[in-house]
C-alpha cells in the first residue's frame, strides 16, 4: 500500500485533552491527549486492558470521561456527529439465529438517514450492495447473517459502517477472524476510501505489524499514550517496553522494520 | 364448530382471541429477539397489583392494571440500564412488589372478589363487547407502533450499540417497546390470565425461530401459531370443558415442540 503524506494542515476531526476515565477504582485510561485529522488513518496499537477499546467509546460518546474534554468534529461527541461515524465494535452483540439476511445488516447502516418512519427503497438497496461488491461479498447478499462465517460476518459488518457515507470510520480490531488475504483486501479498500472521498479511519488493534503497515499515524497506548505521530519511529525498544512490557520480541514483516531481515537470518 | 359460535361469549372471545393473536405474535417476534421472555413474566404478574388496585377502588381494573404494568415495564428498563443491577434483579424485585401489593389491595377490600381468579387465569365468559372495543383499539395501536418503527426496532434488537453510534434513540426506543409490551400484556389477561399469558409473548416467536431464518417469514410463522393456538385452544376447551387459558398455552406448547423438530429436520 502506498504511503501518502498527510498534510499537517488538515483540520482535526477527533480531539481527546487530558482525558481521563476510571473503572472500580482504577484508571483505565490517563491523562490522554491525541488528535485524528480529516483524510488520516490513525493506529492505536497496545496490548490487551491497555484501554484501546474504551479510547474508541470515549470519542463516539458510548463512555463519558471522567476527567478532560473530547470533540468529535468539533462539537461534543452528540448524536449529531456520530451521524458521520461509521462503526465496528471489538464484540457483535448480533445473535447468530437473528433472521436477518447480508444484504439487510448492511442496510442498517442507512437507517438513521431514512429518518423515522421511512422505509429503505430501492436506491438505499442499491447503496448496500454496492457496498457488499466493495467488500467482496456481492454473492453472500442473500445468505442469512448467521451462516456465514466470522470473517464474513466482519466484512458485512465493515460494509454496514461505510454504507451511511460516513467521514470517521472507528475500527475495533477489524482483523478478528479475517484470513490475511482479505485483511490486505481490507487495508487497500481503506487506503482507497482515504485518498479518493477524503475518508478518516481510527483503527484499534493489538497487532504492531497491521498498525505499523496501514497507519498514517500511530498511537501507542497502555493506559497512557506512549507514542503518538509516525508509524516508523513507533517500534523503538523504549517505546514498545512501555506499551507491552520487557518480555516483547518484536517480529514486524513490513518495510519499516529496518532490522526485520537481519532477525530472519538469526531464526 | 357452527354450534360453538352459538354462544356470545363464544363469539366475543373468538374475536377477542383472533385480535390478539395478531398483536402478542408480533410483539413475542420483538420479545424473542431482544431476549425479553422474563421482562414479559415481570410485567404480567404486575398487572396484578393493578387488577387488586382496581378491584378496591371500583374502577376499571384493565385501567389501574395498564397504569401498573407500564409503570413497571419502564421502570425495570430503567434500573436495568442506570443502577448496579442486572434487568434480572430488576424484574425480580418489582414483580414481587407489584405481587405483594396486590395481595395487600385484596386484604383492605372487604368484599371477596371472585372476578380476580378470572384475571388471574383467564374466564372468556368475562369477556364483553366493551372489552373487545379495548382490545381492538389498543390491538391496532400496538400494532401500528411496531410497524412505525420496524426497522429502528429491529436494529436495536440486531445490536443496540451500533444502533446507537448510527443515531438511533436506542434508550427511546427501549422504553417505546416496554410500552408496548405492558398494553399487549393487560389487553390479554381476560382471556389467557395473568399467570399464562408471558407464554403467548414467547411461543410464537420462538416457534417460528425454529423454521424461519428471515425477519418477514418469522413474523408470518408467528402469527401463524399464535392463531392456531388460541383458536384451536378454545374449541379444545369449550368441547373438553378445560379452561382456556391453560388450554391455549398447553397447545401452543405443543407446536412449540412440533416446530422444534421440524427446524431440527430442515437442518440435516
Amino acid at each position: 500500500m502506498n504511503k501518502r503524506e498527510v498534510g499537517s494542515g488538515n483540520p482535526v476531526i477527533a480531539e481527546l485533552n487530558d482525558v481521563w476515565v476510571g473503572y472500580n477504582g482504577k484508571w483505565v485510561l490517563k491523562s490522554i491527549f491525541l488528535n485524528c485529522r480529516a483524510g488520516e488513518i490513525l493506529g492505536i496499537v497496545g496490548p490487551n486492558g491497555a484501554g484501546k477499546s474504551t479510547l474508541l467509546k470515549v470519542i463516539i460518546g458510548l463512555i463519558k470521561p471522567d476527567r478532560g474534554n473530547v470533540s468529535l468534529f468539533g462539537k461534543k461527541p452528540g448524536k449529531e456527529a456520530r451521524l458521520d461515524v461509521g462503526y465496528l465494535p471489538q464484540i457483535s452483540h448480533a445473535e447468530r439465529s437473528f433472521p436477518v439476511t447480508a444484504l439487510d445488516v448492511v442496510m442498517m447502516g442507512i437507517y438513521s438517514r431514512i429518518g423515522l418512519f421511512g422505509r429503505p427503497g430501492r436506491k438505499e438497496r442499491e447503496v448496500a450492495l454496492n457496498m457488499l461488491s466493495m467488500v467482496n461479498m456481492a454473492e453472500h447478499a442473500g445468505r442469512p447473517f448467521g451462516v456465514l462465517s466470522g470473517g464474513q460476518q466482519q466484512r458485512i459488518n465493515i460494509a454496514r459502517a461505510l454504507c451511511s457515507n460516513p467521514r470517521l470510520l472507528m475500527l475495533d480490531e477489524p482483523s478478528t477472524g479475517v484470513d490475511s488475504v482479505a485483511q490486505e483486501d481490507f487495508y487497500v479498500l481503506l487506503a482507497k476510501l482515504r485518498d479518493e472521498q477524503g475518508l478518516s479511519v481510527i483503527m484499534v488493534s493489538h497487532d504492531i505489524g497491521v498498525i505499523t503497515s496501514h497507519a498514517d499515524q500511530v498511537a501507542c497506548l497502555n493506559v497512557e499514550v506512549h507514542y503518538h505521530g509516525e508509524p516508523d519511529l513507533c517500534i523503538s525498544d523504549e517505546i514498545m517496553e512501555k506499551v507491552f512490557g520487557k518480555d516483547l520480541k518484536i517480529m514486524v514483516h513490513d518495510s519499516k522494520c529496518a532490522t526485520c531481515h537481519m532477525r530472519h537470518e538469526d531464526v | 364448530m357452527i354450534e360453538i359460535l352459538n354462544f356470545e361469549f363464544m363469539r366475543n372471545a373468538f374475536l377477542a382471541g383472533i385480535m390478539l393473536s395478531i398483536v402478542l405474535a408480533v410483539v413475542s417476534f420483538f420479545v424473542v429477539l431482544k431476549r425479553y421472555s422474563f421482562i414479559g413474566v415481570g410485567v404480567s404478574h404486575s398487572a396484578f397489583g393493578g387488577v387488586a388496585l382496581g378491584s378496591l377502588l371500583g374502577i376499571s381494573p384493565t385501567l389501574t392494571a395498564l397504569g401498573f404494568a407500564v409503570i413497571v415495564s419502564n421502570a425495570i428498563g430503567y434500573v436495568g440500564r442506570r443502577e448496579r443491577l442486572s434487568t434480572d434483579t430488576a424484574i425480580g424485585i418489582f414483580f414481587a412488589l407489584a405481587m405483594a401489593l396486590g395481595v395487600i389491595f385484596i386484604g383492605l377490600s372487604d368484599k371477596y372478589n371472585t372476578d380476580l381468579f378470572g384475571y388471574l387465569f383467564g374466564n372468556i365468559l368475562a369477556i364483553t363487547r366493551t372489552d373487545i372495543v379495548v382490545v381492538g383499539v389498543l390491538g391496532t395501536i400496538v400494532l401500528f407502533a411496531c410497524y412505525f418503527f420496524f426497522k429502528e426496532l429491529l436494529f436495536v434488537a440486531f445490536d443496540s450499540e451500533v444502533a446507537f453510534v448510527s443515531g438511533m434513540p436506542v434508550v427511546f426506543l427501549d422504553h417505546f417497546f416496554l410500552t408496548i409490551l405492558a398494553i399487549a400484556v393487560v389487553i390479554s389477561i381476560k382471556i389467557v390470565g395473568i399467570v399464562l399469558v408471558s407464554a403467548l409473548l414467547v411461543i410464537p416467536g420462538a416457534a417460528a425461530s425454529q423454521v424461519t431464518d428471515r425477519y418477514v417469514s418469522m413474523i408470518a410463522v408467528s402469527i401463524g401459531v399464535a392463531l392456531i393456538s388460541t383458536i384451536g385452544g378454545l374449541v379444545i376447551s369449550y368441547y373438553a370443558d378445560l379452561a382456556s387459558g391453560a388450554t391455549i398455552v398447553t397447545f401452543a406448547s405443543l407446536i412449540f415442540f412440533i416446530m422444534v423438530g421440524v427446524g431440527r429436520l430442515r437442518k440435516r
